[in-house]
Order: C-alpha cells, then sequence, then structure tokens
C-alpha cells in the first residue's frame, strides 16, 4: 500500500444544518484517474474542495501519505503544494501574464530561483500548448485557453495530485475538446487525477476508478466498466440513463 | 497711493495677481503639499486598517489570535466611524487645541494638516481598501491558496494589486478632495491657498476677485490632477495588444494578437 497517496475515511461536511457529505470513504493510489459523478448538489465539488482544504471537513479524517491533514497542526499552504487544482472558473491571477501565473508559484512558494521557475513553466506551458501566449493577460485568453495555463499553473509546482473541479463546464462545447485533451494527456503520462466531472465521455474512456455521488454519499464506485456498462445502484442507473438520453452524444464520442 | 489703485474688476485681479504673486503661488504651493503628504499618509493608513478587517478567522485559528484581532478591529472600526462621521474643520481644531491646551505640545502649521488631512482621508480610505479588497474575485484568493500561498502571500501578489488598480479612482478622488478641503485648515493658521487668498482680500476689501484667483487656482489645480490620474490609470492596465512568443513565422503572419478591446464605461 505505499502506492496510496489520499485516503479519506467517515469524511462528513455540514454547512449549518445542511448535511453535504456523509460517511464518504475512499482511497487515490499513484497512477489513479479518479472520476466523480452525479447530478448538481450532490456534494462532489464540496468533497473535492475538502480534499484540498478549501473547505474544512466537520467531521471524518483525510490521510496524506497516512498523516491526518485536518487538524490543526498540519500547515495546510504546504499541503496544497502537494495536491493542486484547477478550478471550473479558471481562477487565473488577473493582474499577471501568463508566464508570471506559472511562476509566482515556485518562486514565492517553493522558493525557486526564476531561471528555474521560468524552465519549469515554459516546459509545462508547452506540453498544454499554451507557450506562444506568455505574455498575455487572463483577460486577453478564450475560456479554453485559460483553462489550459490553469492546468499548467497546477502543473508546474509539480503536485502529486491533481484535482479538477469540473474543468469544462464554464467553457464553450468547442472548447471542451482542447482541454479534455490536455486532461487525457496527463492521465497517459502517469498523472495521479481526481476529476469532478460532467463529462461522461471523459469520466468512462479515461478513469480507471469512477465515484458516484447522490445526495452526500458515495452510492456506487468501481471501474468504468462497472459505473457505465452494468449499475448495480438504482439512482446510478437513473442518472446515467437521464445523461444518456439529454446527451447522447456525449457518450457516443 | 489709493489713487492708483483700479477700480474695475479685470485690473484688479490684474493688480492682485501682479503684486501678491508670491503670496499666492506659496499658497497654492502649501496646499498641494498638504493634498499630496496628507493623501500618502491618509492612504498607507487605510491599507494597513483595510488590510487588518479583511484577516480571515478560522474555526482553527488559537483563541488568542481570535481576541487580539477581535480587539485591534473594534479599536480601528471606532477609529473609521469617529473620523468619518465628524466634519474635517471641527477635527482640526478639536486636535489642535487640544494638544495645545491639554497636552502642551504646539504642533505647529505643517504636521498639525499633515496630521489632520493624513488620519482624515486615512478613515476614508479604510473603508474604500476594504469594499476594494472584498471586491476582487474570492476564485483569485482560492486560486492563490491552491498553489500552497499564505493569506499574507496571497494578499501581496494577488490581491493587492487587483484592489490597488480598482481603487485608484478613489485615491484620485480623495487627493482632489483634500486638495479643496485643505481650506477648513485656515481655522487653525494654516497659511494654504484659502487662508492666502483671504489675507490677500482683507488687504483691500476686494473679495471678489481675490476668490476669483483662488477659484482659478483651485480649480488648475484639481483639473490638472484628474489628468495626471487618467494617465497613471492607463498606463497600469498596460497595452491591449501582447506579443505572441513563437518563433514559428507561419503560426501567425502578423506576430500580433489583439485581445479584446478594453471596455470602460462613461467615455
Amino acid at each position: 500500500m505505499s502506492d496510496e497517496i489520499i485516503r479519506v475515511s467517515h469524511l462528513g461536511k455540514t454547512f449549518g444544518k445542511n448535511v453535504v457529505l456523509r460517511d464518504i470513504n475512499f482511497t487515490v493510489s499513484r497512477g489513479d484517474v479518479t472520476s466523480i459523478i452525479g447530478s448538481s448538489g450532490s456534494g462532489k465539488s464540496t468533497l473535492l474542495r475538502c480534499i484540498n482544504l478549501l473547505e474544512t471537513p466537520t467531521s471524518g479524517e483525510i490521510l496524506y501519505h497516512g498523516e491526518p491533514i485536518n487538524s490543526r497542526k498540519v500547515n495546510a499552504s504546504e499541503y496544497r503544494t502537494h495536491v493542486g487544482m484547477v478550478f471550473q472558473s479558471f481562477n487565473l491571477f488577473n493582474n499577471m501574464s501568463v508566464l508570471d501565473n506559472c511562476v509566482i508559484g515556485q518562486t514565492k512558494v517553493l522558493k525557486k530561483k526564476k531561471e528555474d521557475a521560468v524552465a519549469n513553466a515554459m516546459k509545462y506551458l508547452e506540453k498544454v500548448g499554451m507557450a506562444p501566449y506568455i505574455n498575455a493577460k487572463p483577460n486577453q485568453l478564450s475560456g479554453g485557453q485559460k483553462q489550459r495555463v490553469a492546468i499548467a499553473r497546477a502543473l508546474a509546482m509539480e503536485p502529486e495530485v491533481l484535482l479538477f473541479d469540473e474543468p469544462t463546464s464554464a467553457l464553450d462545447p468547442e472548447m471542451v475538446g482542447e482541454v479534455l485533451e490536455v486532461m487525457r494527456s496527463l492521465a497517459r503520462d502517469g498523472m495521479t487525477m481526481m476529476v469532478v466531472t460532467h463529462e461522461m465521455a471523459f469520466a468512462r474512456d479515461v478513469s480507471n476508478h469512477v465515484v458516484f455521488m447522490s445526495e452526500g454519499v458515495i452510492c456506487e464506485e468501481g471501474t468504468p466498466d462497472e459505473i457505465f456498462e452494468c449499475p448495480k445502484n438504482a439512482r446510478t442507473k437513473e442518472f446515467l440513463a437521464r445523461f444518456t438520453q439529454s446527451r447522447g452524444l456525449a457518450l457516443s464520442s | 497711493m489709493t489713487s492708483s489703485l483700479p477700480t474695475d474688476f479685470l485690473g484688479r485681479i490684474i493688480y492682485l495677481i501682479t503684486n501678491y504673486t508670491s503670496s499666492f503661488l506659496r499658497g497654492a504651493a502649501t496646499t498641494i503639499a498638504i493634498a499630496l503628504v496628507g493623501t500618502a499618509v491618509g492612504c498607507l493608513i487605510g491599507f494597513i486598517v483595510g488590510i487588518i478587517q479583511t484577516i480571515p478567522v478560522s474555526a482553527n485559528d488559537s483563541k488568542l489570535k481570535k481576541i487580539l484581532l477581535g480587539f485591534v478591529n473594534v479599536i480601528l472600526k471606532i477609529y473609521v466611524e469617529v473620523f468619518r462621521g465628524t466634519p474635517m474643520i471641527v477635527q482640526a481644531m478639536f486636535i489642535y487645541y487640544g494638544a495645545l491646551m491639554y497636552l502642551d505640545i504646539n504642533m505647529g502649521m505643517w504636521f498639525a494638516a499633515f496630521f489632520i488631512v493624513s488620519i482624515n482621508t486615512g478613515a476614508y480610505m479604510a473603508e474604500t481598501v476594504r469594499g476594494g479588497i472584498i471586491s476582487v474575485d474570492w476564485g483569485q484568493t482560492e486560486g492563490a491558496m491552491a498553489i500552497g500561498m499564505t493569506h499574507f502571500q496571497t494578499m501581496l501578489y494577488v490581491v493587492f494589486p487587483q484592489t490597488l488598480r480598482n481603487i485608484i479612482p478613489q485615491i484620485g478622488n480623495n487627493l482632489i478632495i483634500n486638495i479643496k478641503d485643505s481650506s477648513v485648515l485656515s481655522v487653525i493658521g494654516t497659511v494654504e491657498l484659502f487662508y492666502a487668498a483671504k489675507q490677500t482680500a482683507g488687504a483691500y476689501y476686494w473679495y471678489f476677485e481675490s476668490m476669483t484667483i483662488a477659484m482659478a487656482i483651485y480649480l488648475v489645480m484639481t483639473l490638472l490632477t484628474s489628468f495626471l490620474l487618467r494617465k497613471w490609470e492607463k498606463k497600469l492596465d498596460g497595452s491591449a495588444v501582447f506579443d505572441l512568443a513563437t518563433t514559428d513565422t507561419l503560426a501567425h503572419t502578423s506576430g500580433m494578437l489583439h485581445g479584446p478591446e478594453r471596455k470602460q464605461r462613461g467615455i
């Protein structure tokens, strides 16, 4: 079990009286690509945000290499350098160029030398195909371009795990493809990823583990084949049926 | 002597300008100095107060930090409310004579002027900065936190530069207000432009003429200030185009890409 990176056990999250997550358990091992699917409001994003400590869990534990991270003693900032996050709304720094977006974390947080940080940033910007745009400001880019830069920014920190919170949900349909392509290539390279997504084709074809959530609990999890071909849980069946009806194209792509 | 004094409006204006040039100029220079220093120090106070007021407190923080921060915030809130809620002219006399009579401190014209304008501006700027920080999209903070930045680093490199850009119009507004409102310091004997104009007027009872000159000088100063501030804003926004950094000449023949036109309201 040395390959285990993150273990979530009995995780719960409430906002006031509103129970968002209940008794969540799963593990993420090196090289895993985990897709979390489910309808809106099922707690997928909250779960991902808990793992990055952007939300504080109200109960249970998150273990990172066996160490509990949701306790007072843990330095959340240090932990977050190992667990990157890509947001639905990109969250690129609007006051910085594309290059600076990918450099600032390396120089200020990881204390790398500027030249090394720039070289590293360029490596990842090339990987996502955004190297020609290093001088642009975020508001001069399209949504798909912004998201690719955001992925490069997260990669430049060289995290062990990369969390994606609905990375294509804010994009125009024709831009979804370019971002998914980058994510596919990351998966091929062996990056450990957790992806909250509504892209069923991506979940089915790219991930090796699929988690279906409903009303704050994990209803069913397994390999893509298990979830998509022969779902056991009634709610999973219902969800997937609705999805194939309304977005038939997404699954057949 | 008196018989040679002009009796028409234009003649009196010319007479005052030629004979009291240095008086008006020194008054104007004093006004500008008070406004600049007061605004600069006031901004500094505002930044500090605004930043302290937006320090987040999470459930995980120690009790000491919570209590200390709560106490400091109450003090800052009182400061902001008192100085925003009372007229500067009253503050000026209150502080100047209070210090003189009960603390035995004679602040002197310059120090009193800088002090009063600074803390007054600081109270306004504190709210402006707080609003500016809050108005920066929370996603920016989350993006910074997600790459491991601390609250301080997030503020310094991400939120604050954007706050500053957003509140420049308000800083300019304060500078212009201070150019005009420093005139109330005449009540504690600060010889700024209004005081100088009043003195000059008093010598001949030419109030209208003298104030016409003062009006013109104030207007020139404020117009010039807003012009320079606009230029500064434009410069900070940078170019609307960016160079495409590629050696592949076939990729984009023009070599330049145009970003979306920067939209400006009300221009």
